[in-house]
């Protein structure tokens, strides 16, 4: 289990990349608009791309490292790229496909089974690329990455060339990986849904240098985030199941913000964990908890900021400030009814609360 | 035999031969060559590609002179090979083999360079992820994805030796069973106003090459018609 550590630069075209991070085992999304050099990060992860001033190593693996002269090029790193179009060897067949990977493959750490079963690609094995789905060839990409044993998954916007559906297929296979893995898994994406729902790490950047970075629940609250996305502006939390009423078909949750009522959720057993999406315009702000309402979920919240995004809007930080926060996007006219400023006690009235897995 | 002489087959039989050697050494000297100019982005790109393509524009006579001169045994080529121990290479096969290769680079570099550079990055970054090494990647990737190409070279290539003429006769001369090939067969019944061997040679190079240029825009529209 060695974590991924990056610092590099470079300039190509328009683009002055200049970033550090470190990914852990687990989903560090990288997202942020085109052009801001998402793609190019990861050619350089992968060696593909020759960053200058760079230290890049995975553990105790030295990839590159311009100071000793280090240069590993990329057949011999051990990372499994899943390119935006599933690029399948069109010579070759769905199984050789696969054999390809784990023919070169110096162990094998992901079984041959098992690959194939957790992508599901078992019944398309003797078919040519050519007549595979958009989503079925992208599954066999991810298959045939994980065969070749890597050390660390890069995943170029797997989904953004599959239709809704596509997408909605294939989501859950790609969900499960982290768990099975126990690698860094670093995923570009500009779709804020993916990285709610798979994200350990959020990486956001802009114009080649990463603004904000941390764990999504921080990140995407973040103001300057928030207004980034827009309409999209939207919080995610970790919750645990408390249990289910049966009588209303409601899911019982214990969140950051205290306890939510949800509707139910699947096989959900009490004590797993959750996590769970509200959008900043499902929020609305009080002074005192309501009663006659239709609205379920009701937390008492301090402001922790209030930030202008419109001539007409702002957008509310709620919370404590070493918890989760929530996002509140009002009127400006509200806020200033009801004298909204940090350190004020409200009630965070929230309308709809997705649950992502 | 009809109205071929025994010298008439052996031009055949020497023609056959020099297609199918020279077709040969072109497909190990002109694919890597190829695939050189497909990827390369050094400024030799320009110059080597120019050189490579001069026997699609220049006269075979003048061709065929450098040729002539260089492997001549006071020529460049010539005088070490012979000093080397080699037999003379003017007016023998080894050196037909020679000037046709060189005759015939283009028509073998093109086709190849189009399938290469039609093949794109995106493959051999993916089998380079895949922990595949640069010879392993173009031994599995890049060779077989440009069948179409190493195809329709081998066969222009062919083709278009068995129809040279010019740098033959000027490196070859005209030595029967030896370097005289169909083409040159051709020329010397004419010369000597013997018309009907010389319509049958050439309606069956005439038929030859109509099927070569058949099953190359085939296996063209073909690859073309499977491209995604």
């Amino acid at each position: 289990m060695s974590a991924l550590d990056a610092r590099f630069r470079l300039r190509v075209g328009a683009l002055d990349l200049d970033i550090a991070f470190r990914a852990e085992p687990g989903v560090t999304a990288i997202l942020g608009p085109s052009g801001a050099g998402k793609t190019t990060v990861l050619r350089c992860l992968a060696g593909l791309r020759r960053p200058a001033d760079a230290v890049i190593h995975l553990g105790d693996a030295v990839w590159q490292d311009d100071r000793a002269g280090i240069f590993v090029p990329p057949h011999r790193r051990g990372v499994g790229y899943v390119f935006q179009e599933a690029d399948l060897f069109a010579h070759l067949s769905v199984r050789r496909n696969l054999r390809y990977a784990l023919d070169r493959a110096p162990e094998h750490r992901v079984r041959w089974d098992d690959a194939v079963a957790w992508l599901g690609v078992g019944p398309l094995l003797d078919r040519a690329p050519g007549r595979l789905s958009g989503g079925e060839r992208q599954r066999v990409a991810i298959a045939r990455a994980l065969l070749s044993s890597p050390r660390l998954l890069l995943m170029d916007e797997p989904l953004s060339a599959l239709d809704e559906v596509g997408r909605r297929d294939i989501l859950p296979y790609i969900a499960e990986l982290p768990a099975r893995l126990a690698l860094p898994i670093v995923y570009v994406s500009h779709s804020l849904t993916e990285v709610a729902r798979l994200a350990d790490h959020v990486v956001w950047l802009v114009d080649g240098r990463i603004r904000r970075a941390g764990p999504p629940a921080d990140v995407l609250a973040h103001p300057e985030f928030a207004q980034w996305l827009g309409d999209a502006a939207a919080v995610v939390a970790d919750a645990v199941v408390q249990g289910h009423d049966d009588r209303f078909h409601l899911t019982r949750l214990d969140g950051p913000w205290g306890p939510m009522l949800v509707r139910r959720h699947g096989s959900s057993e009490p004590g797993r964990r959750v996590r769970v999406q509200i959008a900043a315009s499902d929020v609305s702000v009080g002074l005192a908890r309501e009663t006659d309402t239709s609205i379920l979920n009701q937390f008492a919240v301090r402001v922790r900021d209030v930030t202008p995004t419109s001539p007409s809007d702002v957008l509310v930080r709620l919370g404590r400030d070493d918890g989760p926060a929530l996002l509140a996007r009002i009127t400006r006219r509200s806020a200033h009814h009801l004298a909204l400023a940090p350190g004020r006690d409200v009630y965070a009235r929230v309308k709809s609360v997705a649950v992502l897995d | 035999m009809g109205p071929l002489a025994p010298s008439d087959w052996q031009a055949v039989l020497v023609t056959l031969r020099l297609a199918t050697v020279t077709t040969l050494v072109l497909l190990v000297v002109a694919t890597p060559l190829a695939w050189w100019l497909a990827r390369t982005r050094s400024w030799l790109r320009a110059p080597v590609e120019a050189l490579a393509g001069l026997p699609l524009v220049l006269p075979p006579t003048v061709l065929g002179f450098y040729v002539l001169w260089a492997l001549g045994p006071l020529g460049p080529i010539g005088r070490v090979w012979e000093r080397l121990g080699g037999d003379r290479l003017v007016f023998s096969f080894r050196g037909l083999v020679i000037g046709s290769v060189l005759y015939g680079l283009p028509f073998a570099v093109q086709p190849l360079r189009n399938a290469f550079g039609a093949i794109g990055e995106r493959p051999l970054e993916v089998a380079a992820t895949l922990r595949a090494s640069p010879l392993d990647r173009f031994l599995t990737i890049a060779l077989p994805l440009a069948r179409p190409g190493i195809l329709t070279a081998a066969t222009l290539a062919f083709a278009h030796t068995v129809g040279e003429f010019g740098v033959v006769l000027m490196i070859g001369g005209n030595i029967p069973g030896r370097t005289q090939v169909v083409s040159v067969a051709v020329y010397n019944h004419v010369e000597a106003l013997e018309y009907a061997p010389a319509h049958v040679l050439s309606a069956g190079l005439l038929a030859f090459s109509f099927a070569v240029l058949l099953v190359v825009y085939t296996l063209g529209r073909r690859a073309g018609a499977e491209a995604p």
